[in-house]
């Protein structure tokens, strides 16, 4: 079991009332994008469907994945995640995209 | 001591006006939902402490929230599926997911595009049941839950009339309008940009277009021409359900069988172009419309913010522009942002683009500004509470 830093986007945070802008989430190996992603869905059931898409499990278009500052966002759900983010270094990044809107 | 509550969405978080019944002195809540559009916020006429809220984002998607406590907190109603171990709902709330194949409809290019879930435009709770409530959805669907927003399931045989030839208007394909019948429980009009008015008599099992009479300007994909309206808001008075009014995109428009037939009652106003209509709560007759330009120009005409009255049911109209900006102005009042109390004095609202509430306490005679610095206001609903 890995416990894994994610970094959660402001309206996300505000809908689940968390404090701070991380969460952890305890993860079964293999660690990859998608079992972090299901790790945070099944702690905070609230954020199914803001992410990715409730049926598709497609990202959501205008959120990002980053992993030690690199763009993961289409690397395939079961890309195995790096050390620094298995053992606490970095967080797995959730970021609002950085784009338009009114 | 009656007192009324005002609920208003806006492009970025819902707020909560509250008033006594003099409706003089407002107070005005923080904002609920920060950063998110909030299409709609609609109370249950059976416990009006329990409101429900579609927070919406192109960001993150749908969320439904609903208060049990007149908008104080807020929670996504998943609760009924338990909790997690960490104290956190384990509904579904926000799942909006069509029924079945999800089918295809007419999409600007002339081509067949398949139903993809955007947002919920509109929340209509029962007439009879706290815990059931209706929400119309861009692509144009109607869902309900029976469970207080646990879960929502679509009615899909709405999709199946002639869906394949509904198509998005420039706002997008949404079902907008829903009206329920308090006399008969199994039958709703709902109305969808841009493709009309349908009505079930059955509890949503079957519809059928209600679209008869409509002007057109151009041809319209369906040949029937029973399709392809776009319809921008009807409304009824709950007393009189066979009589229906519509905005549509141009002209007002008047049934006096359920929809069956419709004839336009446009007759004096200065442009019959306008999204929202209502109206009085004890006069049926009495129907309000706020006249925009165009369809190019969405602003009201003459930069004159005026709210057009007909005690007559339509074709005669009055200004009323008492304590409204009769130059300057260049706002639009959306679909949904229109609303009426049933204090014995009636009371009208809308709210703006340019993020003002106004109210008229005595039936649109006389106007004040609630509050005129919100977010773009996309919703106004109120409730009177004894």
């Amino acid at each position: 079991m890995s416990l894994i830093r994610v970094e959660i986007p402001f309206h996300l945070r505000t809908l689940t009332k968390i404090e701070g802008r991380e969460v952890t989430v305890e993860v079964t190996p293999p660690v990859t994008i998608g079992s972090v992603l299901d790790a945070v869905e099944a702690k905070y059931p609230v954020l199914r469907g803001t992410i990715r898409d409730h049926v598709s499990l497609k990202r959501r278009p205008f959120l990002r994945f980053y992993v030690c500052e690199e763009d993961w966002s289409n690397l395939p759900a079961d890309t195995p995640l790096p050390e620094a983010i298995l053992t606490g270094q970095e967080p797995f990044a959730i970021i609002g995209a950085i784009a338009g809107g009114w | 001591m009656s007192s009324v509550r005002v609920l208003v969405g806006t492009k970025k978080g819902a707020f909560i006006l509250t008033a006594d019944g003099a409706r003089k002195n407002w107070k005005v809540s923080e904002p609920h939902f920060v950063g998110w559009e909030v299409y709609h916020v609609k109370g249950s006429p059976v416990e009006p402490n329990r409101i429900f809220a579609s927070q919406t984002s192109g960001w993150f998607g749908q969320i439904i929230q609903r208060s049990d406590d007149g908008g104080k907190t807020w929670n996504p109603p998943g609760g009924g599926g338990g909790t997690n171990e960490m104290g956190f709902p384990m509904g579904e709330s926000n799942k909006f997911v069509y029924e079945g194949e999800v089918g295809k409809h007419l999409f600007y290019d002339g081509t067949q595009h398949p139903w993809e879930f955007k947002r919920v435009w509109h929340l209509e709770p029962s007439l009879t049941n706290p815990d059931e409530c209706y929400a119309g959805v861009e692509d144009a669907a109607l869902f309900k839950t029976t469970d207080g927003g646990h879960t929502w399931n679509e009615l899909p045989a709405l999709r199946h009339t002639k869906g394949e030839l509904w198509q998005p208007g420039a706002g997008g394909m949404g079902l907008h309008t829903i009206l329920l019948d308090k006399t008969n429980p199994n039958r709703i009009w709902v109305a969808i940009s841009a493709a009309g008015v349908f009505r079930t008599e059955d509890g949503g099992k079957s519809w059928k277009p209600a679209t008869k009479g409509l002007n057109m300007q151009y041809e319209l994909p369906d040949k029937s021409n029973e399709v392809g309206h776009c319809v921008h808001r009807i409304a009824m008075h709950p007393s009189r359900p066979n009589v229906l009014f519509m905005q549509k995109h141009w002209d007002v428009n008047r049934s006096d069988n359920a929809g069956d037939n419709w004839t336009e009652v446009s007759g004096n106003l200065p442009s019959d172009f306008g999204f929202p209509i209502d109206v009085h709560a004890h006069e049926p007759n009495t129907i309000y419309v706020v006249p925009i330009k165009s369809d190019s120009e969405h602003y009201p005409p003459d930069a004159k913010l005026r709210v057009y009255r007909s005690k007559t049911g339509g074709n005669e109209w009055e200004a009323l522009t008492k304590g409204l900006p009769q130059e300057h102005c260049y706002v639009n009042v959306l679909r949904d942002a229109m609303a009426v109390d049933s204090l014995d004095q009636c009371g009208i609202y809308f709210g703006t683009t340019g993020g003002q509430v106004y109210c008229s306490p005595d039936g649109g005679d006389n106007w004040q500004c609630l509050v005129h610095d919100l977010p773009g206001v996309l919703s106004v609903e109120v409730q009177t509470l004894k």
